[in-house]
């Protein structure tokens, strides 16, 4: 009973690798973000907890995975049922050379933020003229 | 409006149909697309049990204070206000997240007692709790034996 102006959450099926476990996964919303000296992922994934989520950055990839537990099943009967949970999955080529090590991730009311700080030699630089 | 049936031929879709629209009647929109001032209409799930109805709408980023539950009769209204990321000295790559007002509107097929209504949030999701009015609940009625 869904209409046009509904809306819902989209599905992972851009997800380049095939995963091997069970169940469904969806492809969380992001915004991404650039300042001067960092990059912002921000995605909403409603229904994971912090110790769920796993974020991995290799070879300039960064993955999102989040685990959001069943949490229908002692609800009763369904009258209405617009959208699925499930699992959150993404992946990110990140072009910018990216300090992996400063990475750091922050997880509230179902909002993912990750910053990705540039690593110093991108980061713009002021340079002084010194007068001879 | 014009309706159109189906042939008799093809009594299960008529049915089909029939009960279609009568369950729209219900959960369905009480309005037609998303009500004034507001962007969009957010994806629910509803539960029935015994006793309540269960709501359930994923609002990520949403503080208690950007929500405003209403229930008057039998129609349940869902106020969220999703907040807008940072504007000034970045650059936005991507923006898939939703932001600013969206409401929804339920209609809900029985009576619920409206004082006794609970909403909580808990990562990013939102459940409301809506118990059935007393007379709503199923009783079970004892047969006497003559």
């Amino acid at each position: 009973m869904t209409n046009e102006n509904t809306i819902a959450k989209p599905s992972a099926e851009e997800a380049a690798a095939e995963r091997t476990w069970a169940g469904r996964s969806f492809r969380p919303n992001v915004d991404i973000l650039e300042r001067e000296d960092e990059l912002l992922v921000v995605a909403d994934v409603p229904g994971a907890t912090s110790d769920s989520i796993d974020v991995k950055f290799e070879d300039g990839t960064l993955e999102i995975h989040a685990v959001a537990p069943p949490r229908h099943a002692e609800y009763g009967d369904f009258l209405l049922r617009e959208y699925a949970v499930g699992d959150y999955y993404r992946t990110f080529q990140v072009s910018e050379a990216i300090d992996a090590a400063k990475i750091s991730a922050k997880y509230a009311d179902g909002v993912l933020t990750l910053r990705l700080p540039k690593a110093e030699a991108l980061k713009p630089r002021k340079i002084s003229v010194s007068a001879g | 409006m014009v309706l159109t049936y189906r042939p008799q031929r093809y009594p299960l879709h008529q049915l089909r149909d029939e009960m279609d629209r009568l369950l729209m009647g219900f959960l369905g929109p009480a309005t037609n697309g998303p009500l004034p001032g507001a962007s969009g209409q957010p994806a629910v799930n509803v539960w029935e049990r015994p006793d309540a109805l269960l709501v359930e709408m994923e609002v990520p980023g949403v503080k208690s204070d950007q929500l405003d539950l209403s229930v008057v009769g039998n129609e349940l209204t869902i106020r969220v206000e999703r907040p807008d990321g940072p504007d000034e000295g970045v650059i936005y790559h991507r923006r898939e997240r939703p932001v600013g007002p969206m409401a929804r509107v339920l209609r809900l097929p029985v009576e619920v007692d409206s004082n006794r209504v609970e909403a909580q949030i808990t990562n990013g999701v939102l459940t409301i709790t809506l118990p059935k009015a007393e007379s709503a609940k199923p009783r079970k009625v004892n047969v006497t034996v003559g």
